[in-house]
């Protein structure tokens, strides 16, 4: 990472420290907010926030450790997350399982190569009645059977075009 | 007897902030009352009488206090708190204004999953909304009382729905349950006196002062009363929230959703019991079957061990780590599924296992891994001649 | 004279899981006076409220098995072999974790009990890879003696046949092999409550939870500061030394070599612990018969280069004074800050790197003497100084790493071969078929066997501040101390609370200026009424305390002297010390130190003829001189707390 861009990550985080308020309760919020932003927390960061709360760059790794929907390494920019808890193991989830693979080439775990897409698991995504769920990043698809699996991940990678296309345009404008 | 897709549920029918203003007229000591009268018991699956811990974190000495809505709703197969949430959010920030002004606290923080990001926005535009006609924010409906709200959100943690665990993870830290005592009511968020409510029993709560504890009592038993929702899911022809009164017998209600044939049913989600069949006479309550809401229906094709399987991979991932026998409890039982699976394990190392479960339910740190081997513990019982001596091929 | 001031008690740091909590405020009515009665298996007892259920059981005198407890630390409740039954309750209560509040009948034993701390024993087997006879803890280790005390003579639930971790060897100090980890979580509270240090935490949840370090990075990339002390609270292997002894007795079997042991003071307050003698039991004499035994060509006396250390030390404090006071220099740091603690050196090279040069350019007493054998002794024995093996036993893990630091070559050769611990020293003992305690005394070598009490002393918290302090009284006050205080017994710095403060006012006359220091101060008018600021403090949670406050400019940036050990208790509490460590065992071995002292005939470090000897035929242009600065002065590297 280069100097100025570690500087202005510092300073982003020393921002965010004072609007949470500066204490170890800032903590969860900061991280939410990093991951969201970044795709992960990265070393660097869990340092700077650590010394941020006065707390140790360790317990920091501890709490982000902790918690599925944080992690060190970078994911995808879309993180499907597959239900895999009773009521949609019993809808069927293993052949969506299957299919998520086929279609995005990689097992559970992993992330594309171009970095668009994290496939996961999760623990019960509270849509029981209308398994099999799965969450891709925040918005959830329910009912889902093997052939939409294709059709939900073509939405995204036209949604993430349809994105850069205008970020592009504004960059021009 | 209503179902939550065939007509609105109880929440509907009452006016909105009639609650608040019947509590805040009224003493504390008077709203206290009230709830304890209506027998109203926590709806998140523990059952602990609502009055007491209000009146509790109210005796609780200290200024500063706190109401946190357990919106951490990750008991697989419960998915009430989310409709709730979603359709009647304003009746859950009542609940919590009322419970901040009984118990003298003036934050309320709702603990909202991760997995339920998604209904952030709207959350927060009704809190805005009831900042703006004066339910919240400065003296509320002009009585002279403080009270407001914020959203945290959870990052994916099973254990956070346990109310120590939850406190934890507001403060910063992994959600590791505490030692209790002391309990949140003496020291909860930051030290303070903090009271954590399932977001169903706020909600039943605003109803109750709206319309009374006697109407609430006029439902339920003796010992469990009122209305409760259920969230039903697995092998029925009408899976979704239904609204019935607690004491319904098994059978009952799985007559309802339509699961007739129903070989067991998995009341209380991974952490509660597996019924079987010949026990559908029993009834849903807290003296007799507890349960937060989750209704899981096996149907008579399902593989019993397949299931035990499924919710101790789920308590293996989701323990937090910290004490012994939940963190090396769960992957043991785990082990014993696949063994048994593979037709591999003595009756005697079963008995071991059983005698296992017996310790995680009495020596572990909290409720996740007391209640973890639950779901081993009576499929083992129920479904002896299903699990031994299987041959490997009919895996 | 002298005052006591304490530092503010800083809230713990630790998650509040694993802190003790606070009982309930209101107490119940059947709580008069404070108390509570309580019934455990049948025996009544009162405790104060909020007494937890173990101290009860202790005071009863019923015995409950722990592991996770450990009394240094806060509780955390996790392991769960301490439960019990409480009547009326379905659940078994952490008795380690469960304050008394209320009139309750307690049962430590029935079957339930019983047969839950069976399971969790089994439980913790069924993830322990290693054998008991292949582990420097057998007989030792507190997994072993829970298996043995619930009978367990199989594995229920199975054991481990491959290692799941790699075993950390990266540390010169430090081994961690987390395959006998039983996650008491112990390490983890000495290493972020206890010690402030940061390096332990717990990573991952569920099955999958495991204590490492930031990222989980080699010991030797992070922060550790090697004071070992997570070691002494380790309940089985997992955490040790990393232990040179094979290579000690090469070199004593090699007979080209010339091995050399100088010994602290600590260890032998220590070692008997080893032998099953209690805590406190001195065993110098007979260690030095025992190591000779063991086939050390010599064995020297470390409290000689600490009365050297106090000379260098004590110097360099009065010169930085007189620079500051006298000659107005204003890039003279104060106060000046003690360096020979390993561990407190390595601290405030990471988390305060902009106060070194606060910290004391002197050598420790182990480095000084290491430069010292291979210059001074080699070139009077006329021994090549290449074919010396210079060891240094020490109650410190910290040594190790000390004594491989780069710059610490000052002799042309590495000047501390080996580091060995008490541990290390008591199993080389054993292995060399000798019994510790009923050998004969003999003396140290000559010639640096010759020390007085004030070197002693350094082992405990407190103890080299006195020695300096009679050291520097003498010198500045040209009076005997003990005109000062009685038997030269400095008694407001010593004790075991965390911060000590201490002001020492000096006299309107002071003496004149000794020899040795002529050359450097031309008299000590500018002394005269003054009044000396000093400050003791042990464990670094509490030296992070002061460096907190001399950030925020607080009272103890005006200090002129702060001795800061890393270690609780000083260097008796040293993580290389015998295993297991609590408040009353490091009093009793400090006890022993003092005693020590006491029985000197020379008690201050400026008295010592082979000292002054020293100056008058090798450092010939004294303390702080060329010869002195190059063999017995060091720097520092400013590490920072971040990793790349």
């Amino acid at each position: 990472m280069l100097v100025t861009e570690r500087e202005r990550l510092s300073e982003e985080l020393r921002e965010l420290a004072e609007a949470y308020g500066r204490q170890r309760t800032a903590l969860l919020p900061m991280l939410q907010h990093v991951q969201r932003k970044y795709n992960h927390v990265s070393a660097y960061t869990m340092q700077v926030i650590a010394d941020l709360l006065d707390i140790h760059p360790v317990e920091v790794h501890s709490v982000v450790s902790f918690y599925a929907f944080l992690g060190d390494k970078p994911r995808g920019r879309f993180i499907v997350r597959l239900c895999r808890t009773i009521s949609c193991d019993l809808a069927g989830k293993d052949r969506i399982a299957r299919q998520l693979e086929n279609d995005l080439g990689i097992p559970f775990g992993q992330t594309t190569g171009d970095g668009m897409f994290t496939l996961e698991w999760a623990n019960c995504l509270g849509m029981c009645d209308r398994g099999p769920a799965l969450l891709v990043n925040d918005r959830v698809y329910t009912g889902v059977t093997a052939e939409k699996v294709h059709e939900i991940i073509e939405e995204c990678r036209a949604e993430f075009g349809l994105h850069a296309l205008r970020k592009k345009e504004e960059q021009r404008a | 007897m209503k179902a939550a897709h065939e007509g609105p549920l109880t929440f509907a029918e009452v006016q909105p902030n009639d609650g608040l203003k019947a509590a805040l007229a009224r003493k504390r000591p008077d709203v206290i009352a009230e709830i304890t009268r209506s027998g109203l018991r926590g709806r998140g699956g523990a059952g602990f009488p609502t009055g007491v811990k209000w009146n509790l974190a109210g005796a609780a000495s200290g200024e500063e206090k706190y109401i946190v809505c357990n919106a951490d709703e990750g008991e697989p197969g419960t998915f009430k708190d989310r409709v709730i949430l979603s359709q009647y959010p304003d009746l859950v920030f009542e609940g919590m204004t009322i419970a901040g002004y009984v118990v003298g606290a003036k934050r309320g923080i709702v603990y909202l999953r991760a997995e339920y990001t998604y209904l952030l926005p709207q959350l927060e535009s009704v809190l805005a909304q009831r900042r703006e006609h004066g339910l919240l924010g400065h003296n509320i409906l002009d009585k002279g009382f403080d009270f407001d709200i914020e959203i945290r959100l959870g990052a994916g943690a099973y254990v956070c729905g346990e109310e120590t665990a939850l406190i934890e993870s507001l403060e910063g830290h992994r959600g590791e349950p505490r030692n209790r005592p002391p309990f949140p009511v003496d020291t909860g968020f930051v030290r303070r006196p903090t009271v954590v409510n399932n977001v169903e029993t706020l909600a039943w709560a605003a109803c109750i002062l709206a319309r009374g504890a006697e109407w609430f009592r006029g439902f339920g038993t003796e010992k469990s009363t009122g209305l409760k929702l259920f969230s039903v899911s697995g092998d029925c022809e009408r899976p979704g929230v239904y609204e019935f009164p607690m004491g319904i017998s098994i059978g009952e209600l799985l007559e309802e959703v339509g699961a007739r044939d129903a070989k067991a049913v998995q009341i209380g989600g991974a952490s509660g019991h597996c019924v079987p069949r010949c026990e559908f006479h029993r009834t849903i309550a807290f003296e007799d079957v507890a349960t937060g809401g989750s209704v899981i229906v096996f149907g008579p094709q399902r593989d019993m061990l397949k299931i035990a399987r499924n919710f101790l991979e789920f308590f293996t991932e989701e323990s937090c780590g910290q004490c012994t026998p939940c963190r090396d409890g769960n992957p043991k039982l785990l082990e014993g599924v696949r063994l048994l699976e593979e037709g591999r394990c003595s009756m005697r190392y079963l008995r071991d296992l059983i005698a296992l479960g017996e310790t995680m339910r009495v020596a572990s740190k909290c409720g996740l891994g007391q209640s973890s081997p639950n779901a081993f513990l009576s499929i083992v019982k129920h479904f002896p001649q299903e699990i031994m001596g299987r041959t490997p091929q009919a895996v | 004279m002298g005052n006591h001031v304490t530092a503010n008690q800083v809230q713990s740091r630790a998650p509040r899981s694993q802190q003790r909590q606070a009982p309930p405020v209101s107490p119940a009515p059947d709580a008069i006076g404070g108390t509570v009665s309580v019934e455990i298996d049948g025996k009544s007892i009162k405790v104060p409220f909020g007494t937890t259920i173990l101290e009860a059981a202790r005071q009863a005198g019923v015995r409950i098995p722990t592991l996770c407890y450990h009394e240094d630390l806060c509780v955390a409740g996790v392991c769960r072999v301490c439960v019990v039954e409480v009547e009326g309750m379905r659940t078994l209560q952490a008795s380690c974790a469960y304050p008394i509040t209320q009139p309750i009948k307690i049962n430590t034993h029935t079957r339930k009990v019983r047969q839950a701390r069976r399971h969790i024993i089994d439980l913790l087997l069924a993830n322990h890879y290693g054998e008991c006879y292949a582990c420097g803890r057998n007989n030792n280790c507190e997994l072993q003696a829970l298996a043995k005390e619930y009978g367990v003579d199989f594995f229920r639930f199975g054991h481990p046949e491959k290692p799941r971790f790699e075993i950390d060897r990266s540390s010169h100090s430090v081994v961690r092999d987390m395959n006998k980890c039983v996650l008491c979580r112990r390490c983890i509270r000495t290493c972020i409550d206890f010690q402030e240090v940061g390096v332990l935490e717990a990573i991952g949840r569920g099955d999958q939870t495991r204590v490492t370090t930031f990222l989980e990075k080699p010991l030797a990339e992070v922060i550790c500061i090697n004071c070992g002390q997570c070691i002494n609270r380790c309940p089985t292997g997992a955490l040790r030394a990393n232990d040179p002894t094979d290579e000690v007795w090469a070199a004593i079997d090699d007979p080209t070599k010339h091995v050399i042991m100088q010994t602290a003071p600590s260890p032998r307050a220590a070692i008997a612990e080893c032998f099953g003698l209690p805590a406190g039991t001195p065993l110098t004499f007979e260690m030095n018969t025992a190591l000779r035994r063991c086939g050390f060509d010599k064995v020297f006396d470390t409290n000689f280069t600490a009365d050297l250390t106090i000379i260098e030390e004590g110097t360099e404090l009065l010169l930085r004074l007189y620079k500051a006071l006298v000659l107005g220099d204003k890039t003279v740091a104060l106060p000046q800050f003690t360096s020979c603690s390993p561990g407190w050196v390595k601290f405030i090279e990471h988390f305060y790197p902009e106060y070194l040069d606060h910290l004391s350019s002197a050598k420790s007493p182990q480095q000084m003497f290491g430069a010292l054998i291979k210059t001074y002794y080699a070139e009077l024995n006329n021994i090549d100084p290449k074919d010396i093996v210079s060891v240094a036993l020490m109650p410190c893990s910290a040594k190790k790493f000390e004594c491989n630091r780069p710059e610490m070559c000052d002799s042309g050769y590495k000047d501390i071969d080996y580091g060995l611990t008490t541990r290390e020293l008591a199993k080389m003992i054993s292995e060399a078929g000798i019994d510790l305690p009923a050998m004969p005394k003999s003396d140290f070598d000559d010639p640096f066997g010759t020390a007085t009490g004030s070197g002693v002393i350094f082992g405990a918290t407190g103890g080299v501040m006195e020695s300096a302090l009679r050291c520097v009284i003498e010198i500045v006050t040209g009076k005997k101390v003990e005109e000062f205080y009685d038997h030269a017994d400095i008694i407001p710095v010593r004790g075991f609370e965390g911060i000590r403060y201490v002001e020492i006012p000096l006299p309107e006359k002071l003496g004149p200026v000794i020899d040795l220091l002529k050359p450097l101060v031309p008299n000590w008018d500018w002394l005269a009424g003054a009044t000396l600021k000093v400050a003791v403090a042990h464990g670094t949670a509490n030296a992070r305390k002061i460096m907190e406050d001399i950030k925020a400019g607080g009272h103890f940036s005006e200090c002129h002297f702060i001795e800061f050990m890393a270690c609780p208790g000083g260097c008796l509490g040293g993580g290389g010390q015998p295993i297991p460590t609590s408040p009353e065992i490091r009093a009793a071995r400090a006890k022993a130190i003092y005693a020590e002292d006491s029985a000197y005939q020379v008690r201050k470090s400026h008295e010592n003829p082979v000292i002054q000897r020293i100056y008058g035929e090798f450092l010939t242009e004294g303390p702080g001189g060329h010869k002195a600065h190059k063999l017995l002065h060091t720097h520092y590297t400013p590490r920072g707390k971040y990793i790349s």
